[in-house]
């Protein structure tokens, strides 16, 4: 196997892989901050704007996770630098 | 299939190019300016005003309420920046209603660079609140060990600004991108409005985070005992 291939099974392997288990926690953890606005929504309803936007601002912080993983994945499968220089090298020869 | 608008390039001369992010953000600021610009000529405080105006007056109330709920007091020394903050970044997200239109805070240069902003913003309001030693100390509470983790976080904070907004803009554009190869009748329709919830949420997000930091880095710290006394 040369070191091209062997580079594209890397990149491709890895970027299914990060982006599978990185939406793991992320969602596990916007599920649970929902959930417990939600039970404080039905306890105090009039604090309700507050609660509402301190759960956006945490689902933000949460979600960037998985964004962060997400954007590892983008990277190696359209912008890997590996791949390039393995291209290039290869159109040089 | 490119990853942002940065490799759009139209125009270029030695290293100066004139790529797709730069054109779409001067018809973002162009279209921003002129219009506030056009809409603010005749301001009429009667009860017969121009729908425009309304709309312009419901913004900035919002914008100066959802301040003063973050914690700062005065909010008209901070909706210069915050609110242009929000109304770049969702008028940004709005128009790709307009088709040939890809948003610029798609791209990691746009972002990092709104990020940056707000990453001096802080201690320029921290220091103009504080003085220099009073906002420099506060990087020494509560104990001078955690001077590290507090520039550290500093810094990290403003790289989470960065990539969250790049990478909510740039995966709705590539999603919508994906799906018109693969099924393009309905579903991509579906995900361009799912990217214009994310759009407005995004702005919001990144406009009340900058408050919240500002917030932070011009709290009093010295009026806390006197409040602890009367509560």
């Amino acid at each position: 196997m040369d070191s091209m291939t062997l580079i594209a099974i890397a990149s491709i392997v890895t970027a299914g892989l990060t982006i599978a288990l990185g939406s793991i926690g992320p969602a596990l953890g916007e599920g649970r901050a929902v959930a417990t606005a939600l039970s404080s929504l039905a306890q105090q309803p009039d604090a309700a704007s507050t609660i509402t936007r301190t759960l956006f601002v945490g689902l933000a912080m949460i979600e960037s996770i998985a964004i962060y993983c997400f954007v590892v994945s983008m990277v190696l499968i359209f912008a890997n630098p590996f791949w390039n220089y393995a291209i290039a090298h290869a159109a040089g020869k | 299939m490119r990853l942002s608008t940065d490799q759009m390039i139209f125009w270029q001369q030695g290293f100066i190019k004139l790529n797709g992010t730069i054109a779409f953000t001067w018809a973002l600021i162009f279209v921003l300016a002129v219009g506030s610009k056009l809409i603010t000529r005749n301001l009429s405080t009667e009860l017969q005003r121009s729908r425009w105006q309304n709309l312009l007056e419901i913004i900035v109330t919002g914008i100066m309420k959802q301040i003063e709920d973050v914690g700062l007091r005065c909010p008209d020394k901070y909706i210069g920046f915050l609110g242009t903050l929000f109304l770049f970044v969702a008028a940004a997200s709005m128009c790709t209603i307009i088709p040939g239109y890809e948003p610029p805070t798609g791209s990691l240069s746009t972002t990092a660079a709104l990020a940056l902003c707000v990453f001096v913003v802080v201690p320029f309001f921290g220091i103009k609140e504080q003085g220099l030693r009073g906002y420099l100390k506060s990087y020494t509470e509560p104990t001078i060990l955690m001077l590290p983790f507090n520039i550290v976080s500093e810094l990290s904070r403003t790289l989470a600004l960065a990539v969250r907004l790049f990478g909510n803009m740039m995966s709705g554009t590539m999603i919508i991108a994906i799906l018109l190869t693969i099924t393009p009748f309905i579903f991509p329709i579906v995900m361009s409005a799912l990217g214009l919830l994310t759009g407005m949420v995004q702005a919001y997000i990144f406009s009340i985070l900058a408050a919240v930091y500002i917030a932070a880095a011009t709290r009093d710290r010295k009026a806390k005992p006197a409040q602890a006394a009367q509560t």
